[in-house]
């Protein structure tokens, strides 16, 4: 019997190339999909760049500095923060659950748990990056053409290419976060299904 | 050798489910020994546990007692990557509804289980394309499932299944979804896939289409097995039906 189990070996991890590769794919080959899961993700921190950078330019050129302002503010800026957490876990939640029959077809076809994940995780990412990336430029862009033709574009003078790229970058970088953290959960739950209840889900 | 006769062997083999609160038992004690190279039918209504059965010996689903045993090793044994190996490799898969990869042509579908047995993407492609031309198909490697009909994509199915030369082929009702004729063509296919090939064939059914090509029949109800018929027995069967 033990000589026996020998003959079984392991399964290979596989390459990261070849994952991202299939990530990439998946992306291009849904791309009505993934336009839609990434709208979700875009809007959400499109809102939250426009909330802060009307904070920051608010504060840059001195008005509406009261405490009450700025509570109000930071209640904007709470508000928008949650939207784009609850849009990007309803996006991709609904991306991964809608291929658990897939994810169980692969299982069956030899995909280690750890590659189901990276996958989905991988793709998530790549959307994850672009759309907020994308959604942090408009929301920013649109308050400050805003503020410059409403307030002059002397006001954006105050608060300067670094105040818009630090928006920028922070807003990108949590849109990023937010999506691993909306992608690797089902994506687990998921992987870790025996292979014949990820087969039975109906959606 | 005698050792390895049996390609499965199930040892006191038992599913529960929980179903609303009260267990259901799907599968009671059911031994079964199936040899090397054999076309074996599972039949029974639906609801008898062959299914389950089906996904016990090809390790979908952890029994909640007894062993399925695959070329002697306990799949209870196996950690999570030897489990995925023995998928890869040893067992391939046929489902009622396909379950090929939408987004994929058939070519990158048949070739998916040697992408993930680590054989080089030529020698995958190459393999992809010989075997979507045995299974009939060398015309539409590159269609989408959507554009195949449903014989067809059950080819593809059969072909990827085939694609790491595994020594088991589990079919889970392979004709279900099928007309009568396409339902003839796929059974007559997988029989001789077995014959020429030398895979073991066990396929889960309640097509009585399946009973002419059966080296045995293993009719189960309740759970458990009622009867295993002999080939011998079938064709007796077989023929007073048509004597009618």
């Amino acid at each position: 019997m033990e000589a026996q189990k020998e003959n079984i070996g392991k399964q290979l991890h596989l390459p990261f190339k070849k994952a991202f590769g299939i990530a990439l794919n998946n992306i291009r080959l849904r791309l009505g999909r993934s336009v839609v899961t990434a709208s979700g993700i875009f809007l959400g921190i499109a809102f939250l760049a426009y909330v802060w950078t009307q904070g920051s330019l608010n504060q840059a050129i001195g008005v509406d500095t009261t405490i009450e302002a700025r509570m109000k503010f930071k209640w904007l800026a709470a508000l928008a923060l949650m939207m784009s957490t609850i849009g990007i876990t309803n996006s991709m939640l609904m991306s991964v659950t809608e291929r658990f029959k897939e994810i169980g077809t692969m299982k069956c076809l030899g995909a280690l748990d750890k590659f189901v994940v990276e996958m989905f995780v991988l793709e998530g990412m790549l959307m994850g990056v672009l759309a907020s990336f994308l959604g942090a430029l408009l929301g920013a862009g649109i308050m400050m053409l805003t503020a410059g033709f409403g307030l002059g574009w002397h006001s954006l003078a105050a608060f300067g290419f670094i105040g818009f790229l630090r928006i920028i970058v922070l807003c990108t970088v949590i849109g990023t976060v937010l999506t691993f953290l909306a992608t690797i959960a089902p994506a687990v739950r998921a992987a870790k299904m025996p292979p014949a209840a990820a087969l039975r889900v109906e959606i | 050798m005698a050792a390895n006769e049996y390609v499965v062997r199930t040892k006191d083999l038992s599913k529960e489910f929980m179903l609303g609160g009260t267990p259901l038992r799907a599968l009671k004690n059911v031994q079964l020994d199936i040899r090397r190279g054999e076309y074996i039918s599972i039949m029974g209504p639906s609801g008898s546990g062959k299914s389950t059965l089906f996904n016990m010996i090809g390790g979908l689903d952890k029994p909640t007692e007894g062993s399925v045993f695959i070329n002697d090793v306990d799949m209870a044994q196996l950690d999570a990557q030897e489990l995925a190996y023995l998928r890869c490799r040893t067992i391939g898969y046929i489902f009622q509804s396909f379950n090929l990869i939408p987004v994929m042509t058939a070519l990158e579908n048949v070739t998916l289980p040697t992408v993930f047995a680590g054989v080089p993407t030529d020698d995958g492609i190459e393999r992809g394309i010989e075997l979507l031309n045995i299974v009939g198909l060398g015309d539409r490697l590159h269609h989408k499932p959507n554009e195949l009909s449903g014989g067809q994509q059950q080819r593809v199915a059969i072909a990827r299944a085939l694609a790491n030369a595994p020594a088991i082929v589990l079919a889970d009702e392979p004709t279900g979804n099928l007309d009568l004729k396409t339902g003839k063509e796929i059974i007559l296919l997988l029989k001789r896939l077995n014959k020429e090939q030398g895979v073991t064939v066990i396929s889960a059914t309640h097509d009585l289409k399946m009973l002419d090509v059966s080296d045995r029949v293993l009719w189960i109800r309740d759970g458990g097995i009622e009867r295993i018929e002999e080939r011998a027995d079938i064709d007796i069967k077989v023929g007073e039906v048509e004597g009618e």
